[in-house]
């Protein structure tokens, strides 16, 4: 069996870490598995929320409260003082697999008190969802913090705003771009400020979700190749899905490189020097030459094709550039369509880019109102996300639908695919015209034919928000479902 | 870093009536070596944890210990009793008596030392080499090598 315990003890320096111990070797004498959190004067590393979903039991061997119980909430319980567990570590662990074996499987019947739920050790499948929401639950703060603070910037300032920040051309008039961030507030004022700091807490997005899915994979030696391997995905411009490449990437090689027993000695360069060092460089390299490159290639393959699609049917071609918006939301496939909506910009094609926008304005609103309409369907998580996604949808930030893509991409890709396809298909189909290259509806000063514009979202966003609830509901069996929820507890 | 024990630190011939003498006797050990500088209000800080519950442990052993305002560095200091301190175990007296001091803001890289040795001492073989040390310079390596490795 497997199973999580929490030790504490008032001064924190001798018995918290005896009873740990010897929570440990009893646990190990007996033929189980045990990972102790040990509150005490060295500083507490949290347990993983994995190794918690999937114990079957929890021991508390406490003389003092445990902190953040309801981490625990659902599990059987044995608790006691800490002295019991150094006396009598064995018995302890024997009442825990009695308690755990006293639990009913799977969920508890309606009226069962909530502590009485055994979890079944996690498929491969749920573990790999587990993962995934670990890495999004710490990105959600800086996909809310900046979408809002980048919204409000197209708010106060105007679409102008990303261009007066970054340099480039609008409306015919020549920006330089801001070299020296401490300007900003001087230079193009607060709305460029808030641009300049959403923008910063954007590029951490792709760092963190990384960075945390290794966390949630292999704990705290995990952050370091995770968010080196997030930013390389960030530089390389993989977006989120270059990101979920290098959280998973740096999370198993570091697994890996754990299970080389190392003796007493060495150990503590193992964890300190050599997993750190092996496993960064490891990810780097990896995400560099054997992700980056193909991605470069990619893209110069896809603007070329797109390029000599120019004369094409223009329904089909706001149907394809919708699709390619809503595929990774931020990444390379997205802004070859962005950048090629933006070249037809400066050379008096507006059409495209109406189109364009529209089709990344969906994502976020159609996941939105999925998580309305369908709450049930989505973590907490998620239907906070939803709250802030309106916001960004309507700012034209299509990363506010990576929260949902991230932690379910084989569901979420799909209506986020069909939904910016149609929009891209209906705008051009009303010839909508957008002279604007960002501000979603904030520019709508600067839309032609404003009604087939509308219409084009919200078909678009309609599609999104069906595919999405239509896949959430049928390629999920009962057995995944409660997993999920015991992996939203742990959480 | 300044060791957690040497020899100094060591009394393989310790008795006492009751745990507050052994305790003291220990502390004493400690404020020669000049890592406690206020033996008194130290051995208060050790009895307001004595007090909270006795640090007896079955098998045998005693730890005495507190986070004080009067300990300099992180401090081990170890005794072994023939005729054995009671230290309120629930079954007789400790022959093994680990007095643990550790300073009141002591940095994590200190408890993180505290904490290895504390988790050595549930080990079985530890005590038995300990209580089969000839003298306090075997008992000081066995303790070095045990919980820092050295």
């Amino acid at each position: 069996m497997k199973f999580v315990a929490v030790t504490s003890c008032p001064t924190g320096i001798a018995h918290t870490y005896m009873a740990a111990e010897a929570l440990e070797q009893a646990a190990r004498d007996a033929g189980h598995e045990i990972t102790v959190e040990t509150q005490g004067a060295a500083g507490a590393e949290a347990l993983n929320p994995v190794d918690v979903a999937e114990a079957d039991a929890v021991i508390f061997a406490a003389d003092v409260d445990v902190r953040d119980k309801e981490r625990f909430e659902g599990k059987p319980i044995v608790s006691a003082g800490v002295k019991r567990a150094i006396n009598n570590a064995a018995a302890m662990i024997a009442e825990a697999v009695e308690k755990a074996e006293a639990a009913p499987a799977g969920k508890a019947p309606a009226g069962a008190a909530p502590m009485t739920v055994a979890a079944p050790t996690l498929g491969p499948g749920a573990k790999l969802r587990l993962w995934l929401m670990t890495g999004v639950s710490y990105m959600l703060p800086f996909v809310a913090a900046g979408g809002i603070l980048i919204a409000l910037a197209f708010v106060i300032g105007g679409a102008e705003v990303a261009t007066k920040v970054s340099g480039g051309e609008f409306e015919g008039i020549t920006y330089e771009a801001i070299t020296d961030p401490t300007q900003i507030l001087g230079e193009v004022g607060l709305a460029g400020l808030l641009f300049y700091v959403g923008g910063v807490a954007f590029g951490m997005l792709v760092p963190i979700l990384a960075g945390f899915i290794a966390y949630g994979m292999a704990d705290r030696m995990g952050i370091a190749p995770g968010i080196v391997g997030g930013l390389i995905a960030a530089t390389i411009g993989a977006g989120f899905l270059g990101g979920l490449v290098a959280g998973l990437l740096a999370g198993a090689v570091v697994m890996a490189l754990k299970l080389i027993k190392a003796n007493q000695a060495f150990s503590g360069i193992m964890r300190i020097v050599i997993i750190p060092l092996i496993s960064v460089f490891v990810v780097a390299f990896i995400m560099l030459v054997l992700v980056g490159r193909p991605i470069v290639a990619a893209t110069e393959g896809l603007t070329n094709w797109l390029d000599g699609l120019s004369g094409a049917n223009a329904i089909l071609l706001g149907l394809l550039l919708g699709a390619m918006m809503g595929f990774d939301l931020g990444g390379p496939v997205n802004k070859v369509a962005y950048v090629f909506a933006v070249g037809a910009l400066a050379s008096d094609n507006f059409t495209i880019m109406a189109a364009v926008m529209a089709a990344g304005m969906v994502p976020p609103l159609g996941l939105a109102l999925a998580s309305v309409v369908r709450p049930k369907l989505f973590t907490p998580g998620e239907r906070q996300a939803g709250k802030a996604a309106w916001l960004l949808g309507a700012s034209f930030i299509t990363e506010g639908a990576i929260p949902f893509a991230a932690a379910d991409p084989l569901r979420i890709i799909p209506s986020t695919m069909a939904g910016g396809a149609a929009a891209g298909a209906v705008s051009m189909a009303f010839e909508a015209t957008l002279r604007a290259p960002h501000g979603g509806i904030w520019v709508i000063g600067l839309i032609g034919n404003k009604v087939g514009f509308i219409v084009a979202l919200l078909i678009g966003t309609a599609v999104t928000c069906a595919v999405a609830i239509a896949l959430k509901m049928v390629a999920r069996n009962k057995a995944a479902a409660e997993a999920d929820d015991r992996v939203m507890a742990a959480i | 870093m300044t060791d957690l024990i040497n020899a100094d630190l060591i009394d393989l011939d310790l008795t006492g009536d009751d745990h507050h003498e052994a305790t003291a006797k220990l502390a004493g050990l400690m404020a020669e070596a000049g890592r406690v500088t206020d033996v008194e209000g130290f051995l208060a800080d050790v009895r307001a944890r004595e007090e909270q519950m006795p640090t007896g442990l079955e098998g045998g052993i005693g730890i005495p210990h507190a986070r004080s305002a009067h300990v300099t560095v992180p401090t081990l200091a170890f005794g072994r009793s023939k005729e054995g301190v009671d230290y309120g175990a629930a079954d007789g007296p400790a022959d093994l008596v680990f007095l643990i001091a550790a300073p009141e803001g002591g940095g994590s890289e200190h408890m993180t030392i505290l904490a290895s040795l504390a988790r050595r001492l549930v080990h079985k073989e530890f005590k038995t080499a300990l209580r089969s040390a000839p003298d306090a310079d075997a008992v000081a390596t066995l303790i070095r090598k045990e919980v820092l490795g050295q």
